[in-house]
């Protein structure tokens, strides 16, 4: 028999290691250690009603377990072979404890659509996919649905763009179907470029023939041969595994001439992308893709009816294609049941920054900030509190405590003043500076603009100036005015995506953290302590014994002193280098995040 | 592993290839199985990997054939869980797959003796926490 301990740092925190102790003991007394081990597991997802115990073979679950309940459990459960009924989980619904855990899959959040073979499957082997389904979704379209009846399925599905636009696939697919050419091409846009998102290289790595799949239906549907996935050099993994998959879907006759026997012909090749963040925009991906500079172009007109050479063309993210073998095998009305009114399905978020649990995760819209932060996350690290999430890169916003019990889909984040986006979610906690954070985005896009138009390319160079001359304790009242106007004009007149929501963290950390702006700007304060330049150096009285030691360091004669008396530093001087504190032996230099303003009695002697 | 196939060119061929595939692969019926082999999958993206995943995978490969255990290891994409990196699924035959964390060579030799080869758990069992579209 096995004890499974939950020692991730939500039941930790709950004095799961107790439990633990107390159980191995209760074990030993009993002398069970030969029919019994107690096992120390990672996080169940289930922090909410943690410490988690769970009980092999028999599956049974208990929640929230005191250390004292350790005897109880190895008497009743282990030795009499009768369950502990009072820490079994209750199902709020039937109010009845539940058993065995098998019948508590509800509890956990996650539902694996897009990720249903990442981490399943060896993506290099596409006989492991084939066990899965692959390409039986395009083996039924091309051989029971025509064209017009896929795209209408995919349309009754609900499915919408998964790159962050949310823009209704089967519509997409529609219009690119109704333009007549010679040539038509469909493109996967593998441009993954937010900072902190990793969502569609974990596709492609751990499944690629999803994606493969999913676009040569797009071929069938809208009537093009032709696939090209644009994928940045910076993912090598994924364009190895993906070169694989190619060559092992057209050795087996699912890419390239007459696909099961019919007349549709479709194979794939890549692109890659040098990893500009502007070529994620599907008109700068073209140009990028034709050998041009990636920058955008005005629409219309659409890539659907001019795109790649001039032809029409359809793009959709990885993660939106992922999703389509799975909508046709199980159904429009399957895939429409999950999700809220106008956002249907899941959604694959790449949880990072101040989280327990950091990493991938798939959940069904209309879950809350709460759930994934508190339940899959298990919490912020260290017990800190929560301060934002930063969703939707450098073109989101941050939500916040307000936000948290929000229902997560496109609508509702748009309304908060974030985006869906990708689906990176940065977990900033109290100890990050939303003034910098909102520089850090605004860094990032100086960077990344193409500079085409002038208010992308010189205004967001003027926020980002602006806001570094806050984060240095120079910022003045006209420059919070400044931030707001000079953001509106961007988003008014930029050219393309990027440029219209670059100010969204600005704008957003304005709304939400204001207080902080003004803290930053009339009281020269940084509460977290994260800009150096509103940090002060400052001298303790009782601890200072006048050695003079961080006089003569000192490489600008900020300090005064004389022997054995207190020294002082002058702010307006200091350069924070921090000599002083390095050198200083009594610990009497300290860091205040706070400007000293108490002038100390006497300072020249 | 894959066998040379050329021209899949009906459904029916797909699927006559998926049930020989499956039933070769035992994703699916390890349970009717017994005999089958012991499973192991090392989490191979770039996360993975760069946390060490291949130092543990040639570990794993090298070490079951030493030790004599019938064991194929194969390797996945990412399964999720970036904070316990590398992770490795292991699937005795007839008994549900495990996950394990933070596995390192000296965990990977823990594994080997006391789960692979006895039965016996050790600590940093992850457990799965998603519902997938098959359940």
């Amino acid at each position: 028999m096995h004890l499974l301990v939950c020692a991730g740092t939500g039941c930790h925190s709950s004095q799961s290691d107790l439990v633990y102790e107390m159980l191995r003991d209760e074990v030993q007394r009993k002398r069970l250690e030969g029919e019994v081990q107690i096992i120390r597991t990672g996080c169940f997802g289930f922090c909410e009603k943690g410490p988690i115990v769970k009980v092999l073979p028999d599956n049974t679950f208990y929640t929230q377990v005191k250390p004292s309940d350790a005897r109880e459990i190895i008497d009743e459960h282990l030795i009499k072979g009768r369950r502990v009924e009072r820490l079994l989980y209750l199902d709020p619904e039937t109010e009845e404890h539940v058993l065995d855990s098998k019948h508590m899959g509800f509890y956990k959040k996650q539902l694996r659509i897009a990720l249903r073979n990442c981490g399943t499957i060896d993506p290099e082997n596409i006989d492991e996919s084939i066990a899965r389904n692959a390409y039986q979704a395009l083996g039924k379209v091309i051989t029971e649905y025509t064209p017009e009846e896929t795209i209408n399925l995919i349309k009754r599905s609900g499915l919408r763009g998964r790159g962050g636009a949310g823009f209704p696939t089967g519509l997409k697919w529609e219009i690119a179907s109704r333009n007549d050419a010679d040539q038509k091409y469909v493109v996967c846009n593998a441009d993954e470029g937010d900072p902190g998102a990793f969502m569609d290289r974990s596709i492609l790595e751990g499944d690629p023939h999803s994606v493969l799949e999913a676009m040569a239906i797009c071929g069938y549907c809208i009537g093009a041969t032709k696939g090209l996935i644009y994928i940045r050099a910076e993912y090598p993994l994924a364009i190895r595994r993906l070169k694989v998959a190619i060559a092992q879907a057209r050795e087996y006759g699912l890419l390239g001439e007459q696909l099961f026997g019919s007349s549709f012909s479709f194979d794939i090749s890549l692109k890659y992308g040098a990893g500009a963040f502007v070529c994620g925009e599907e008109t700068a991906l073209i140009h990028s893709m034709e050998g041009k500079r990636g920058e955008p172009a005005n629409k219309p007109p659409f890539p659907a009816q001019s795109g790649y050479l001039g032809k029409p063309t359809n793009v959709n993210n990885v993660e939106t294609l992922a999703n389509i073998p799975v909508i046709i095998l199980k159904g429009a009305e399957w895939f429409s049941s999950i999700g809220t009114e106008k956002s249907k399905g899941t959604k694959v978020f790449a949880l990072a920054g101040k989280i327990n649990n950091v990493g991938l995760i798939e959940v069904p819209m209309g879950i809350t900030l709460r759930e994934i932060i508190y339940e899959i996350g298990g919490g912020i690290k260290n017990n800190k509190k929560f301060k934002a999430v930063q969703t939707g890169g450098p073109s989101g916003g941050c939500l916040t405590e307000k936000h948290l019990d929000t229902p997560i889909d496109y609508e509702s984040l748009t309304a908060a003043g974030s985006m869906m986006g990708s689906g990176g979610m940065i977990v900033l906690d109290e100890d990050d500076c939303m003034v910098s954070v909102a520089k850090f985005y605004l860094d990032f896009i100086v960077e990344e603009s193409c500079g085409r138009c002038a208010p992308c390319r010189i205004g967001n160079k003027r926020l980002y100036e602006t806001l570094e001359q806050i984060c240095n304790g120079k910022g003045t009242a006209e420059d919070l005015e400044k931030l707001n106007n000079l953001s509106n004009v961007i988003k008014d007149t930029s050219l393309c995506g990027l440029g219209q929501t670059s100010p969204n963290p600005v704008l957003s950390t304005l709304n939400n953290f204001l207080e902080e702006y003004k803290e930053h700007v009339f009281d020269k304060k940084c509460r977290s302590g994260k800009c150096k330049n509103l940090l002060y150096y400052v001298i303790d009285d009782e601890d200072c014994v006048g050695c003079m030691a961080c006089v003569r360091v000192c490489p600008v004669n900020a300090i005064t002193g004389a022997k054995k008396l207190t020294h002082y530093i002058h702010q307006e001087k200091c350069i924070k280098c921090g000599a002083c504190m390095e050198k200083c032996q009594f610990d009497a230099i300290s860091l205040l995040n706070d400007y000293p303003r108490v002038t100390p009695a006497m300072v020249d002697a | 592993m894959m066998e040379k196939r050329t021209g899949i060119k009906t459904l029916a061929d797909l699927k006559r290839i998926q049930e020989e595939v499956s039933r070769r692969i035992g994703l699916r019926d390890k349970a009717e199985n017994p005999e089958s082999l012991v499973q192991v999958k090392v989490a191979m993206a770039t996360c993975g990997i760069a946390s060490g995943a291949k130092e543990v995978m040639e570990y794993l490969v090298l070490e079951l054939d030493k030790r004599g255990i019938d064991a194929v290891v194969t390797q996945t994409g990412c399964m999720g869980y970036c904070f316990a990196e590398p992770t490795v699924e292991i699937t005795l035959p007839g008994r549900e797959p495990m996950v394990f964390g933070d596995v390192n060579p000296k965990r990977a030799d823990e594994i080997i003796e006391r789960y692979i080869k006895n039965g016996e758990l050790v600590d940093g069992i992850i457990p799965q926490n998603y519902n997938t579209i098959e359940s």
